[in-house]
């Protein structure tokens, strides 16, 4: 790996809230064109590792680049694309589906510029590859919790990101829309993105992952190749493909955290 | 409408006017937010700085400005920071700000119930023309701060955390509507007074909100609303000889009241056609 491949590093981190120290020492490396599945427990530290990567968490100890530069001096903030894991709190106010897609753009623009013909190609773009260009005009307050979350995709897309970072993007979600996003995503790796996102469980994204993580107790317990499901998820009647299941079978049960993937 | 040959109605329906498109387009965001009654809360504290004003023969306005920007930031500040204490210290900043205004008020030599009154609940009939000036200077300052930076403060009240991650100078941004907020609060006191300028802030969105479906729509109705109701406000109390600050606000509530019931009579009327296409399949066709 070379300098100019590495997206994410983090090296020894701590980080946590109020005096609570949730993650403990963390070192993950992600590098261009990889998919990772963060998995982990209820309050293993999952979620809080991505918000300490992308900065909404204080780092307390050691150190993270992203894209080779140092996270305090990192400026290109354009090259990544945020999906939290739902709409925030805000909004007493109606907004339509295309502008909040629309803010996805100012981190390409500036805060000086006003919107141009490339913006709002981007947004419809970005609507089109989720499959809600239709809902463009409607509010999204009108929209399932799956399409909110697929409007919440468009908005980090259409800022053309190199690094899509979601968290928990399937929680609480139809299959319909997780399906809509797991071929959005599919697109968006094949096209040379790289993706870091959290998981309660795999579910339609399972093909996609490269490597998965897992956080237990504030320290990296697992990295290599996604686990299989586990409890119900096993049981007949629950199908998902799942290629190449046999040869890392043998790998994975004999780390499989419990309590990460099968508690769902 | 021949009170409209006295240079003093022209000047109150300026000063109204004004105050009538700045305030929702800055109030908007305050809702977004959920801080609707933030702009009374610093209304509260600007009161401090009127009091200082007459107090040391300065103009109040300006002393209120100067109070209630301290004021409006410090509260970012805490807002910023605190999670569970940021409730407490903003209700002991907001009740500071009155006991304090009142006192020093009362304490200066040109004290008296009118005095008072004509900060808490506006006094635009005595509005001078320097004064004119500064609301429509700081007015447009407001509004225009409000238009240009709409895409960002649109994303910053509805995804902090998002906006943050965009690289957006948030912090910045919170500041400017803290400032902004402290403008609109002072120059609207001379108009609907320092306790009814929250609802020249919220009760126009309150209203838009109800027959729009997106942000900038509801943006553009809020300002017509509240341009409307404070240009109404200044002539029906000039008629009626009511206080126009209430006057404007009852109007606005009329306003709200009108569209929330369109918007129910709207919703009667569409529920049916909804539930024909009910019966269609869901929305699970998907475009890959």
């Amino acid at each position: 790996m070379t300098d100019a491949d590495s997206v994410v590093e983090v090296r020894h981190g701590a980080a946590g809230y109020d005096g609570r120290e949730i993650l403990r020492d963390i070192s993950l490396s992600v590098t261009a064109g990889e998919v990772v599945a963060v998995l982990g427990a209820n309050g293993s530290g999952k979620s809080t590792l991505i918000r300490t990567v992308l900065g909404l968490v204080p780092l307390r100890r050691g150190e993270i680049e992203l894209f080779g530069t140092p996270q305090r001096r990192f400026r290109h903030w354009e090259r990544i694309g945020y999906v939290p894991q739902r709409l925030g709190a805000g909004s007493g106010v109606p907004a339509t589906v295309g502008e909040v897609v629309a803010s996805g753009r100012l981190a390409r623009r500036g805060i000086f510029r006003f919107p141009g013909a490339a913006d709002k190609s981007a947004v419809r773009d970005a609507l089109t590859d989720v499959g809600l260009l239709d809902r463009i005009n409607d509010p999204v307050a009108t929209l399932s919790g799956g399409q909110q979350q697929r409007t919440l995709i468009a908005r980090a897309l259409a800022g053309k990101p190199d690094l899509l970072v979601l968290d928990e993007p399937n929680a609480g979600v139809d299959a319909a829309s997780q399906e809509a996003f797991a071929a959005s995503l599919a697109r968006f790796a094949a096209g040379g993105g790289t993706i870091l996102l959290v998981l309660h469980e795999l579910g339609p994204l399972r093909p996609l992952i490269g490597r998965s993580v897992v956080v237990h107790e504030g320290r990296i317990a697992y990295s290599g190749t996604p686990p299989e499901p586990a409890g119900h998820h096993a049981e007949p009647g629950h199908d998902h493909v799942h290629p190449h299941a046999d040869e890392v079978k043998a790998t994975i049960c004999e780390w499989a955290p419990t309590e990460g993937t099968t508690t769902f | 409408m021949e009170l409209l040959a006295y240079p003093f109605m022209l000047r109150a329906l300026a000063g109204a006017l004004i105050i009538g498109l700045a305030a929702p387009a800055l109030g908007i965001y305050l809702v977004q937010r959920r801080l609707s009654l933030i702009g009374d809360g610093i209304g509260h504290v600007a009161l401090t700085g009127v009091g200082l004003g007459l107090l040391t023969d300065n103009s109040p306005v300006v002393t209120a400005v100067l109070v209630a920007t301290i004021g409006a930031v410090g509260v970012e500040l805490i807002r910023e920071r605190g999670r569970t204490s940021g409730d407490l210290a903003l209700a002991l900043l907001f009740y500071g700000g009155i006991a304090g205004g009142v006192v020093l008020v009362g304490l200066s030599d040109n004290s008296s119930n009118a005095n008072l009154m004509q900060y808490l609940f506006g006094s635009l009939i005595t509005t001078s023309a320097q004064d004119i000036v500064v609301i429509g200077v700081l007015g447009t300052a407001v509004l225009v701060a409000m238009l240009v930076f709409r895409p960002a403060l649109f994303a910053l009240c509805n995804d902090e955390e998002y906006a943050k991650v965009s690289g957006l100078p948030v912090r910045t941004l919170n500041i400017l509507l803290a400032v902004t907020t402290a403008i609109t609060v002072t120059i609207a006191m001379r108009t609907v007074g320092l306790l009814l300028v929250s609802a020249l802030m919220v009760v126009p969105v309150a209203a838009a909100q109800q027959v729009t479906r997106g942000f900038k729509g509801t943006m553009a109705l809020a300002m017509l609303v509240g341009v409307g109701s404070a240009g109404a406000g200044i002539l029906v109390s000039a008629e009626a000889d009511t206080a126009p600050g209430a006057t404007t606000v009852l109007l606005a509530l009329a306003a709200f009241l009108g569209a929330a019931i369109t918007a129910t009579v709207r919703g009667r009327l569409r529920r049916p056609a909804r539930a024909a296409a009910d019966t269609e399949p869901p929305d699970v066709v998907l475009q890959s």
